[in-house]
């Protein structure tokens, strides 16, 4: 499986409140909220560490997960999201970008 | 799927070039077929030259209209035929080349922002121009951290208390059985602009289904009540989480713009860290009153 690289879409506004991150697509104003693993990967989500070792370094150090099973849901979650332009999803590094939206 | 989760919530009559016309007439003509309307502190001009649409708009936002002459912006209305255009279809808000795109079934209007002019074309009732004002104040809000919120509003003791809900949540009841201290501010769409101390809410004259138009007053705002129908009255804490969830659901916002959209969104966050939000669940006589001061 090739690696994939996951960035915040900066044309989204994101913040984080009692650990709750809610994010709004400036597309559309759709409200998302993530839970508690889903927050990590997308606090994560730089662009240039790749997603397998967000879910090693971040996640299985954290929860009783099976690696393989952590990483093929992460993916699918990120692919969702990309679907919805909150995250966006590269089989190569991923640019800096200014980050209008950034979350605060 | 293992632990990962997220959810969506989800002018122009042609004048008369009669050279022969006393000046005087003209000048009282002109005076005749324009007026201020100022709601939120924010007067808006808007020139017709249909007396009789102009009387249709003093009587609509009757304690509105300000006499001073100073407006922030202007718009000069033209009139077109009646039409059964749908009043129930999408807006669209956009922004090109300097100038905001207003549209519905009913209506079309431009706003340009640093010419503070722009022009609406529809048929003469109040429904059309009541949207284009509505639209209007929300993006000049929006850059001020303030927006509208569809909610009911009051005043009482000097303090204003906000009631949100969806429709049938109560917000018309609570108003039809407010008591006679209290200020009504609006039924339906509050007015919330930020201040040095916290946030104001002012009255407006967009009204639900107590047909009301509120007072024209403002007051800094005490609590923001989610309201909910019960047997019993009764305020209950909930998240900040859920506080923001819940005003974000009520705000309206019509614009297709990122910047604007992301500004709102931050001043949502912003209000909940300044102001009391509160579950209030009620039964719908004015008992409920009691637990509001």
């Amino acid at each position: 499986m090739s690696k994939l690289y996951v960035a915040r879409n900066p044309r989204v506004a994101a913040r984080s409140l009692d650990g709750e991150m809610m994010i709004m697509s400036g597309r559309d104003s759709t409200l998302f909220t993530l839970n508690k693993t889903a927050t990590i990967l997308w606090q994560a989500a730089d662009g240039a560490t790749s997603l397998d070792e967000i879910v090693k370094l971040r996640i299985c150090s954290e929860f009783d997960v099976e690696p393989a099973e952590a990483l093929q849901d992460a993916e699918n979650l990120a692919r969702e999201l990309a679907s919805r332009e909150i995250l966006e999803v590269s089989e190569e590094p991923i640019p800096h970008r200014n980050p209008a939206g950034a979350s605060r | 799927m293992w632990l990962w989760a997220y959810t969506v919530f989800a002018r122009v009559q042609k004048g008369k070039h009669r050279s022969d016309f006393p000046l005087s007439h003209l000048v009282t003509e002109v005076a005749h077929l324009s007026l201020v309307i100022e709601i939120g502190g924010m007067p808006v001009r808007v020139n017709t030259f249909d007396p009789a649409f102009l009387e249709l708009l003093e009587r609509r936002y009757s304690g509105f209209v300000n006499d001073s002459g100073d407006a922030e912006i202007e718009f000069d209305v033209e009139l077109t035929p009646p039409n059964p255009a749908d009043r129930d279809a999408d807006v669209e808000v956009k922004y090109r080349f300097g100038r905001w795109s207003l549209s519905r079934g009913d209506f079309r209007a431009e706003w340009e922002p640093s010419a503070r002019r722009g022009w609406i074309r529809q048929s003469a009732n109040p429904y059309a121009i009541d949207a284009v004002l509505r639209i209007v104040h929300t993006l000049v809000l929006a850059r001020q951290g303030g927006f509208l919120l569809h909610s009911a509003s009051a005043i009482r003791n000097g303090k204003a208390f906000l009631f949100a809900g969806v429709s049938e949540a109560g917000k018309t009841t609570i108003s039809r059985v407010a008591p006679p201290d209290v200020t009504l501010l609006t039924d339906e769409i509050s007015y919330v602009r930020k201040s040095a101390d916290g946030y104001l809410a002012f009255g407006t004259p967009f009204t639900g289904e107590l047909g009301k138009l509120g007072e024209n007053v403002s007051a800094p705002i005490s609590t923001l009540y989610l309201l909910a129908k019960g047997h019993e009255n009764r305020i209950e804490p909930i998240t900040p989480g859920e506080a923001t969830r819940s005003l974000l659901a009520n705000l309206l916002f019509f614009a297709e713009d990122e910047a604007l959209i992301q500004a709102t969104f931050h001043s949502a966050f912003d209000f909940v860290s300044r102001v009391p939000v509160a579950k209030l669940t009620f039964v719908p006589d004015a008992r409920v009153w009691e637990l509001i001061a």
